[in-house]
């Protein structure tokens, strides 16, 4: 499987990095693209922008554990997963998790799970600067909900009758 | 070992890491909050709802209870937001 994971500062190319993971293979039937993007407002206030804190070394490792766990649990062939970190405008690119296979199913369960993943589990921080001052995002309940939902085992599939 | 802090833990303790060494008696993850946490007011704020706290082993994610001995770097930090 082919593996790409990268932290940076910088803007990128979703629709670049989606095409990179697909050159050149006649095995993907199917790329599932997930983009998060930083809004203008957070909880009904307007924002000027949202800084990313992460620690750097476990951030890798966290989400190359996740890329793993993917693996394991779907027939997968390349995933690519990029988060920014610093300072990032409204309309700008977060993160970006790209997921190749054969069929769609499992593309886009991957990409589910390693988005449920890495707000829950990745070591990165938002903090985002309102009128009022620079104010940490609390983390949301329903992002945990998510994830925990992964840690079931996958429904069995019905015989035939 | 090497202490990590990150986000608002990290602003309230006023360090971004530090080297410390914890007293016998010091033997888990806990433990080691409830130590730092006398060590002065910023402590104090960065840990008083420990519940809420995150921590990391060698880069992995840990419980409360996880023994701290052979670690190397120990990471505090809030609950995660990135994605």
């Amino acid at each position: 499987m082919t593996t790409t994971i990268r932290l940076q500062r910088e803007a990128f190319d979703v629709g670049a990095e989606a095409a990179l993971l697909a050159r050149g293979r006649a095995d993907i039937g199917a790329v599932v693209t997930f983009t998060g993007l930083c809004r203008a407002d957070e909880n009904g206030e307007p924002i000027a922008a949202l800084t990313l804190e992460h620690y750097p070394d476990m951030a890798e490792a966290e989400i190359a554990r996740h890329v793993e766990e993917a693996r394991a649990r779907w027939p997968l062939i390349g995933v690519t997963v990029i988060h920014r970190y610093g300072r990032i405008a409204p309309g700008e690119v977060i993160v970006a998790v790209v997921t190749a296979s054969s069929h769609r199913e499992a593309a886009f369960a991957a990409a589910s799970f390693l988005m449920d993943y890495l707000k829950t589990r990745a070591p990165f921080w938002k903090q985002v600067e309102k009128v009022s001052g620079k104010i940490w995002v609390d983390a949301k309940a329903a992002d945990d909900a998510a994830a925990e939902r992964w840690s079931e085992p996958p429904p069995r599939r019905e015989a035939a009758k | 070992m090497k202490l990590l802090y990150f986000a608002w833990v990290r602003e309230r303790v006023g360090l971004a890491e530090e080297e410390i060494d914890p007293p016998a008696g010091v033997a888990t993850v806990g433990e080691l909050v409830a130590w730092l946490t006398q060590r002065g007011e910023g402590y104090a704020y960065a840990f008083e709802n420990p519940k809420v706290i995150r921590a990391a082993i060698d880069r992995n994610h840990v419980r409360a209870d996880t023994r701290i001995d052979g670690a190397h770097e120990i990471a505090f930090f809030p609950p995660m937001t990135g994605g």
